[in-house]
């Protein structure tokens, strides 16, 4: 089995590689990447944009034309809320990968808060046996950090090492306990397996819904102050301080939660971040406009301009090592309640990338080689993952853009379950246009294939 | 002759090896039918215990009054000192009894040194808080010196609560003091910050950290101690750290191992190691009776005792 991805801009900011040229993938695997022509003959010729042709899956031989395309290591989404087990009729892990492959990314992290908690070895199992068995991307699950996420005792973080997880976190609860966080960063770190932390002070943001300033005021919504993220982030930084473990924080919403990251990055704390595409395009006047639409409902909420601003420069200037959708399906009936009742979250893996491509390259000026490494080696290194890179012996993974496609956002379409998505209706320029996992070509076009 | 015994950090090598000498002769005690010396007739011995001990409570009992000291035990569950006397109070009065010394086990690091500086009586520690334990750490040494003869340049394994083990503390300190080379592993939820400055070597797994070891010693997890809990269930602390029959083959055929009791079978040793050929862990328990004698005798009768073993 061999493909060639032929005449695109090839952009691996780990590689140090921008250039027009060619990849042959050989095997599964990435066999060379040059800039002069890689050719194979009798090869079925697939395009991008092309009139959909017969399954491409059957050639053994495949040139795929990227002219005018850029392509990039396969993009990784380490921040995703897959429902199963437990909510299937919000999300399964099938329709979850579906989702993630259309909108260009072959990896996700899977946040551990199902039904049962992935906090033991046969749910982590479980997780990976079902998405195997899918194989569109790959999934690497997370487990929890303490029991049941409520934040007492560990959970069995040894064992779910060993079944696969490649992160603990309590994600959408805070460990609040000081001293089990420490103790789950020492223990974890014996098993090679990172720590993200839901920076969260849940005693200043209790009761909130929206991010509190004017707008909360003038809405007459409970606010959460963006103290109880910085606080949070503080004690973080902190203990990765005292212990001298990585820490990773998730979704990352304020500009004193970038500046103190930037300080703590500066001190040589190992400290890494992420952002959502929503907290780098949307502020608080989303709820606003909107009226009270709960797909603006979402914790962290959506904060000011001037948060935007600094998220954006902390993208720049290294501070904020990736992008992550914080994918959060809900069923339409959980989130068509009031605003107080509604459940957080976003969905954001079939919108994310022309987001970002739009509205963080294009209106903020962030260069697409930025771009795509916080969708790459940001996010890989973040969590030490072997990912994220175009060296030969790799696995084949590859996301191919089209950075002049027009398209226009339509949950209803999403092959996620989720519709609750603040950007339908969102003209937008660029979009992902194929995804290849594991040397195979998985969608084409916004379909599967 | 030094008052007290309160720690192995302010004892010279060769006050060391003075004790452990001594502890060869008041060891043939233990080991005629009659059972008792006359040495210390007369001397009245304290044993303070704060905190719940069999082992060690025993041990310095039966020594004691194979030295024919008068001997009263005080288990603190129920008497005035637990109820808020100060340390200050608890010495004065101990001292007004005029007793010759006091064994103290507190829970606290510290209290024993306290008391020592308070009371004319000599002082003996029997383990303060995570601190020290030293005639643990004496026994101990004893048992390897018996086994290897020379322990300088030992290879020694610590296994275990590093953090919260006074017998890890006061090991770490002999050992390193007479020259054996001691490497530490545990969970890092359980290893001190700087440990490495106790200039020991820090193995990142337990294979590593046994392979080609004379010694292994292997902690006892404290459950109950577990305010936050620093690693999941005591299930997954044996499957990633406890010493099991699958590990033997990384060890020296002549390797021995170790525990200071008491014992969590199947959680950090299984029960076929406790058990087996290379375990010490009834001569650690013999030499403590020993190793107490000699202590005794040392701090109150000087250089002298050397006679009792004629």
């Amino acid at each position: 089995m061999r493909l060639v991805i032929k005449g695109g801009r090839i952009i691996s900011p780990g590689d140090r590689i921008d250039y027009v040229g060619d990849i042959l993938l050989e095997n599964s695997r990435i066999k060379r990447v040059s800039r002069r022509p890689i050719d194979i003959e009798d090869a079925l010729v697939v395009r991008p944009g092309g009139k959909p042709g017969k399954s491409s899956k059957k050639a053994d031989e495949i040139v795929l034309d990227a002219q005018g395309l850029v392509v990039a290591p396969g993009f990784i989404d380490i921040h995703v809320h897959f429902r199963e087990p437990g909510r299937e009729d919000a999300e399964t892990i099938e329709t979850g990968m579906k989702a993630a492959a259309v909108g260009g990314f072959t990896s996700v992290m899977t946040m551990p808060n199902t039904y049962p908690v992935n906090d033991t070895q046969s749910t982590t199992l479980f997780i990976l046996q079902k998405a195997a068995n899918i194989g569109l991307i790959h999934v690497f699950p997370a487990g929890a950090i303490t029991r049941g996420m409520k934040g007492r005792a560990l959970a069995a973080i040894g064992e779910m090492a060993e079944a696969g997880i490649v992160a603990i976190t309590d994600d959408g609860h805070c460990v609040m306990d000081g001293t089990i966080m420490r103790r789950a960063l020492e223990y974890a770190s014996d098993f090679g397996v990172r720590i993200v932390s839901h920076s969260e002070d849940t005693t200043l943001s209790a009761g909130g819904v929206m991010h509190e300033g004017f707008v909360s005021t003038r809405l007459g919504l409970p606010p959460i102050p963006q103290q109880a993220e910085t606080v949070m982030v503080y004690r973080d930084i902190s203990l990765s301080g005292l212990t001298g473990i990585p820490i990773h924080i998730a979704h990352v919403s304020t500009r004193e939660s970038v500046e103190l990251i930037r300080r703590a990055k500066d001190a040589g704390i190992k400290v890494t971040a992420e952002v959502t595409p929503h907290h780098l395009t949307l502020t608080d006047e989303a709820v606003d406009e909107s009226d009270y639409d709960t797909s603006t409902k979402v914790n962290p909420p959506l904060r000011t301009q001037d948060d935007v601003d600094a998220l954006v420069e902390g993208l720049l200037d290294g501070t904020i090592d990736a992008i992550a959708t914080d994918h959060a399906p809900h069923t339409t009936t959980d989130k068509e309640q009031d605003y107080l009742a509604a459940p957080f979250g976003i969905v954001g893996l079939e919108s994310a990338v022309p987001v970002c491509l739009d509205r963080v390259c294009a209106k903020r000026q962030v260069p697409l080689e930025i771009l795509i490494q916080k969708f790459t080696t940001g996010p890989a290194d973040a969590l030490g993952l072997k990912k994220g890179r175009l060296a030969k012996g790799d696995i084949a993974d590859i996301t191919i853009l089209d950075p002049a496609k027009d398209v226009t956002i339509d949950p209803a379409k999403f092959y996620s379950m989720g519709r609750n998505c603040p950007f339908g209706g969102w003209s937008l320029v660029g979009a992902p246009v194929c995804t290849i996992t594991s040397g195979q070509i998985k969608t084409i076009d916004g379909r599967l294939v | 002759m030094r008052k007290d015994l309160l720690g192995i950090a302010d004892l010279t090598p060769f006050e060391v090896s003075m004790i452990l000498d001594l502890a060869e002769s008041t060891k043939s005690i233990s080991e005629r039918t009659v059972k008792k010396v006359p040495t210390l007739r007369g001397r009245t011995i304290v044993n303070l215990f704060f905190e719940p001990s069999t082992r060690t409570r025993l041990s310095f009992e039966i020594a004691q009054k194979r030295l024919s000291a008068d001997t009263v035990n005080f288990s603190v569950s129920g008497s005035s000192i637990s109820k808020g006397e100060t340390l200050v109070d608890t010495a004065k009065n101990l001292a007004a009894m005029s007793p010759s010394v006091v064994v103290i086990r507190h829970g606290v690091a510290g209290y024993p040194h306290r008391l020592a500086k308070l009371m004319d009586a000599s002082v003996i520690n029997a383990g303060d808080g995570f601190h020290e334990h030293p005639t643990q750490a004496l026994l101990d040494l004893m048992t390897i010196r018996e086994k290897k003869g020379e322990v300088k340049g030992l290879k020694v394994a610590i296994l275990g609560d590093i953090a919260r083990s006074r017998v890890a503390g006061s090991n770490i300190l002999c050992l390193t003091k007479v020259g054996a080379a001691v490497t530490v592993m545990g969970p890092s939820s359980m290893l001190p910050l700087h440990v490495r400055r106790l200039g020991v070597n820090v193995a990142p797994n337990l294979k590593e950290a046994i392979t080609g070891k004379d010694v292994v010693m292997v902690l006892r997890i404290q459950a109950e101690r577990d305010e936050a809990p620093r690693f999941p269930s005591l299930r997954e602390y044996n499957r990633y750290f406890g010493l099991k029959m699958e590990h033997l083959k990384y060890l020296k055929s002549d390797c021995i191992i170790m525990h200071a009791g008491p014992l969590n079978r199947g959680v950090e040793i299984d029960p076929e190691v406790a058990d087996g050929p290379l375990s010490v862990i009834l001569d650690q328990v013999a030499n403590g009776v020993a190793i107490r004698m000699a202590v005794l005798l040392l701090l109150l009768g000087g250089r002298s005792i050397y006679e009792v073993s004629d």
